[in-house]
């Protein structure tokens, strides 16, 4: 068996492909950076349509959201590259594989958010209100910064989760580091130990980030004596020192 | 100051509130009691547009607002005139209700900071006398949850004050509170009233109201029962329902041996 894996598993004949497959890793990196970046933005103005006053936003917001979680990401993933071009619409393997995931996760983020958003009790509402806050600014000064806190955490989560989604674009053709390493694979024929690496790629950055978001939901427990406004500015420090 | 005429107001099929009138004057303070679910609460909620009311008018300095009948037309205020009515009629909760996020001082301020875009340099003393004028100046820079319920309440008051209200509506404001604690919430009430300050109070301190109120209030099942100065309302009161329920009141007073009225 010991055997059969090491004769299996050759680690000295892929190490030639590890600079391609690092350098797709980057790609995944940036596909989940870009696409997160999106998703927080969208999905944080879906949710607000969501909770309007007005009707129309809400039923638009809702259909969006059942029609995108009720259908597959790689369906959506098709749709983008090979529908969208029937009406004039092109895109490159990677701005398709950015729109197409955007769009998925846009729609679970502005769940979130929606939920923190309910989460925020029904007195906070009260009190803005009969301090004579317009809903712009119940929501802007009150609701939002406590809706954040509670939703960090599954933000976080999603934002783990999406770095391994972004594995699905490879069906799009982008160079990321499935794809990448499917492509290798199907030359040298070292499917296990090419697949294996990919797998520790994988891992090796998704656990980190999950150790950091464990950090920070143990850090949104502590109350609000210490603001995240400061603490994002020591972070900043750090960061450039 | 405030009337209400024919108010009524239903939760389903439940009437909370059957054509209530109330006026209360410019510096007057008016004590609510009655047993729970009497439309108490209900009350004063509607004032401040909490609860939208079904029929009847609310009038705040002689206007009709949120919404009326007028001229067979039923008016509904538009939202910027309703959040300046509200702005002017400040609103004390049972729960407190305070921005955990924010600082005590930072509570006060941020609605006339921004609602009344009142500029810093002349909100921020003010702000901190609201603290000094509610005994908590100590505590300028401690999150509510740092507080005591008594001292959050306090805040509460504080930081509906600093709208400059032209009245007040208190909702069972000592209730959520350990008894040791409600002494000196009700003596920053206290002093409110004797400052003048237009006063509508929901309460089950018996004590305060006797002693404070210009008035007394007694509601039962949706209706003012009853209503007149506290030493009549509270040594010969007209109505059975009153006076019945003033004794089951009493009675659990004794039993517990509990005053939670300061003596001094």
């Amino acid at each position: 068996m010991l055997d059969r894996i090491s004769s299996l598993f050759d680690f000295r004949g892929s190490i030639e492909y590890l600079p391609d497959l690092l350098m797709a890793a980057v790609v995944s990196v940036e596909l989940t950076l870009a696409v997160m970046a999106i998703g927080l933005v969208a999905g944080l103005i879906i949710a607000l349509m969501r909770v309007s006053h007005s009707r129309t936003l809400r039923v638009i917001s809702t259909l969006y959201v059942e029609a995108i979680r009720g259908t597959p990401c790689l369906l959506q993933l098709f749709y983008i590259y090979f529908v969208l071009p029937a009406f004039g619409i092109r895109l490159d393997p990677f701005p398709a594989g950015v729109v197409g995931l955007a769009v998925n996760y846009s729609a679970y983020l502005s769940e979130v958010y929606r939920a923190g958003i309910i989460a925020v009790p029904r007195g906070q509402l009260e009190a803005s209100q009969a301090l004579g806050m317009s809903r712009r600014l119940m929501m802007r000064l009150i609701i939002l910064p406590q809706a954040i806190r509670v939703v960090v955490p599954p933000l976080g989560n999603y934002f783990i989760s999406l770095f391994k989604d972004t594995s699905l674009v490879s069906i799009v053709t982008v160079k990321e580091l499935m794809f990448t390493g499917q492509i290798i694979a199907a030359t040298n024929f070292q499917y296990f130990t090419i697949f294996t690496i990919i797998g520790v790629i994988y891992l090796s950055l998704s656990y980190p980030a999950s150790l950091f978001v464990q950090y920070l939901e143990r850090r949104m427990k502590v109350g609000y004596r210490r603001k995240p406004t400061r603490f994002l500015r020591r972070a900043a420090k750090s960061a450039g020192g | 100051m405030i009337r209400l005429e024919k108010v009524c107001k239903s939760f389903g099929h439940l009437q909370v509130l059957k054509d209530v009138d109330l006026e209360v004057q410019k510096g007057e303070v008016v004590c609510v009691i009655g047993p729970s679910g009497a439309g108490k609460s209900t009350m004063l909620r509607c004032i401040n547009h909490l609860e939208a009311i079904n029929s009847g008018t609310i009038f705040i300095e002689g206007q009709p607002v949120y919404r009326y009948m007028r001229g067979g037309r039923l008016v509904i205020d538009k939202e910027k005139r309703v959040e300046q009515i509200r702005s002017q009629v400040g609103m004390v909760f049972q729960s407190f209700n305070l921005f955990p996020h924010f600082t005590a001082l930072e509570n006060i301020m941020v609605s006339p900071l921004h609602v009344l875009r009142e500029p810093l340099a002349e909100l921020k003393p003010r702000a901190l006398a609201l603290m000094a004028k509610v005994g908590l100046s100590d505590k300028v820079g401690a999150y509510p949850h740092e507080l005591s319920g008594g001292q959050q309440q306090r805040v509460a008051i504080a930081r509906a004050l600093a709208m400059r209200p032209k009245a007040m509506l208190f909702d069972e404001v000592t209730s959520a509170l350990d008894p040791e604690l409600v002494g000196d919430v009700l003596r920053v009430m206290r002093q409110l009233a004797a400052d003048g300050m237009t006063m509508i109070v929901v309460t089950h301190e018996m004590g305060f109201a006797r002693e404070v109120a210009d008035r007394v209030i007694f509601m039962a099942d949706g209706l003012i029962v009853e209503e007149g100065p506290p030493a009549e309302i509270f040594t010969r009161p007209k109505n059975d329902r009153t006076s019945q329920f003033l004794r089951s009141v009493l009675q659990r007073r004794q039993e517990s041996g509990e005053e939670t009225e300061p003596t001094a």
